[in-house]
C-alpha cells in the first residue's frame, strides 16, 4: 500500500558535524544518512567537511575517505569500484546510482548521501536485500531447456540471436531501478520491480531457453508484470545505461503477441 | 536470522527527486481523479442546463463566475494534459519511445501540445 510518509522509528533527527581540517582550500560538504541498530535511536545526517585537494574523484572516495579519517563507524557496502559488481548503490542528492563511478565533481553544493529508497535499513547505508534476491531467484534466471544437451558442443547461438542480449546481459542487479520506482515502493511484496523484469525479460529472449510459455505464464500476473506503469524512473536512474522500462513493455509485447497468436 | 523489526525504512519520495517522466505519470494519475470527480459537476451542470429557460439562465450567470471559469479552465488542461499522456502511452504500449536521451523531449512536446490545444479550446470552442 502507498505510504507516504516515514514510520515513527525511521524519521531523521538532527546529526553531528565534523569540520574541515584547518587550512582546507577545496572543502566540499557531505551529509550521510547514518543509523546505528545498537544505539535504540532514529536515524540521523551526520554531516562532514571534506578537503576535496586530498580526496579521490568519485563519491565512494570521499565515503572512503570519511570511513578512513573521520569516522570508522560509518558502514556501506562496496568491492569492486568500477561498477561491475553493483555493491555501492545508494542514493546521491536526489537519485539512485552507484558510488564508484558517479563523479562528486557531477554535482555542485553539498552532497547529501542516502540508502537506496524505501528500503529496510540493516545499518547507515546497507539496505536489505533479501527480498530483491529472493524476486530474482523467483524468476529462475538461469537456462531452461527440454531438448537435450548437443553431444559434442555447447548449445550455439547466432550473432543475431546474441545481440538480442545486448541491454540485458550487462546489467548487475545493483537495484537502483527497483528501488526507484514508486510503484515499487507501494507495492514491492507482490510487484518484481524493473531489475528482476529485465532480468526476466533477458532470459525470455534469450535463442537457447526453451522455457518461454512457462516464463510468460508466471509474468502474466496484475502485480508482479502489470503493476509498472512507465513512470520511467527506472531508465533515468540506472547507472548502467540500461533501460528496464522497454524492457518491460517488450514483455508487454510478448504476452500481447502471444494471446493474439 | 530474523531480522529485528526495528529496522528503520530508508527515505523515498522524502527524498527523491522524480524525473520530468516520473512527475508527469504522477500528475496523469492525479487528473485521472480530478477528472472522474469532475465528470459528475460536467452531468449536473448538462441537467441544470436541460432544465429550461430559466435554470439555463442561471447556470450561465454561475459559470460566468470567474472562480468557476477558473475550474473550467483547469479542467480543461487536465483532460487534455491526460489524453495527451495517454497517447503517449500508446506509444509506449508499442514499444517506443523508450530512448533515454529523448525521454524528457517528449515529455517537454507532450506538455507543450496540451497546454497548446487547451489554449486553443479555450479561444475557439
Amino acid at each position: 500500500m502507498a505510504e507516504f510518509t516515514l514510520p515513527k522509528n525511521s524519521q531523521l533527527i538532527a546529526g553531528k558535524t565534523y569540520k574541515a581540517p584547518a587550512g582546507t582550500v577545496n572543502g566540499r560538504r557531505f551529509e550521510v544518512y547514518r543509523w546505528d541498530p545498537d544505539s535504540g535511536e532514529n536515524p540521523r545526517i551526520d554531516s562532514y567537511e571534506l578537503d576535496m585537494d586530498n580526496c579521490g574523484p568519485m563519491v565512494l572516495d570521499a565515503i572512503l575517505k570519511i570511513k578512513n579519517d573521520i569516522d570508522s563507524t560509518l558502514t556501506f557496502r562496496r568491492s569492486c569500484r568500477e561498477g561491475v559488481c553493483g555493491s555501492c548503490a545508494m542514493m546521491v542528492n536526489g537519485k539512485n546510482t552507484l558510488a564508484c563511478t558517479k563523479a562528486i565533481d557531477s554535482y555542485s553544493g553539498t552532497i547529501k548521501i542516502f540508502p537506496l529508497p524505501h528500503m529496510q535499513v540493516v545499518k547507515d547505508l546497507v539496505a536489505d536485500m533479501t527480498h530483491f534476491y529472493a524476486q530474482y531467484a523467483s524468476i529462475q534466471p538461469w537456462i531452461v531447456t527440454q531438448t537435450p544437451a548437443p553431444a559434442d558442443r555447447e548449445r550455439l547461438q547466432s550473432k543475431e540471436d546474441r545481440e538480442k542480449l545486448d541491454g540485458l546481459y550487462e546489467c548487475v542487479l545493483c537495484a537502483c531501478c527497483s528501488t526507484s520506482c514508486p510503484s515499487y515502493w507501494w507495492n514491492s511484496e507482490r510487484y518484481l520491480g524493473p531489475a528482476v523484469l529485465l532480468q526476466a525479460y533477458r532470459w525470455l529472449v534469450d535463442s537457447r531457453d526453451e522455457n518461454t510459455g512457462a516464463r510468460l505464464d508466471e509474468l502474466e500476473d496484475p502485480f508482479k508484470l502489470y503493476r509498472c506503469h512507465t513512470i520511467m524512473n527506472c531508465t533515468d536512474t540506472c547507472p548502467k545505461g540500461l533501460n528496464p522500462a522497454k524492457a518491460i513493455a517488450e514483455t508487454k509485447k510478448l504476452l500481447v503477441q502471444r494471446k493474439l497468436g | 536470522m530474523a531480522a529485528p523489526s526495528n529496522r528503520p525504512t530508508s527515505p523515498h519520495l522524502q527524498a527523491y527527486k522524480l524525473p520530468l517522466t516520473g512527475i508527469i505519470s504522477i500528475t496523469h494519475r492525479i487528473t485521472g481523479v480530478l477528472l472522474s470527480g469532475g465528470l459528475v459537476f460536467f452531468v449536473i451542470i448538462m441537467s441544470v442546463i436541460a432544465g429550461g429557460l430559466q435554470s439555463y439562465d442561471d447556470m450561465q450567470v454561475l459559470t460566468a463566475f470567474w472562480p468557476i471559469k477558473l475550474i473550467y479552465w483547469g479542467f480543461s488542461y487536465a483532460l487534455v494534459f491526460h489524453l495527451c499522456h495517454g497517447v503517449r502511452h500508446f506509444i509506449w504500449d508499442a514499444g517506443k519511445s523508450f530512448d533515454r536521451d529523448t525521454m524528457d523531449r517528449y515529455a517537454l512536446i507532450e506538455l507543450c501540445i496540451s497546454l497548446v490545444i487547451t489554449i486553443n479550446m479555450l479561444l475557439f470552442l
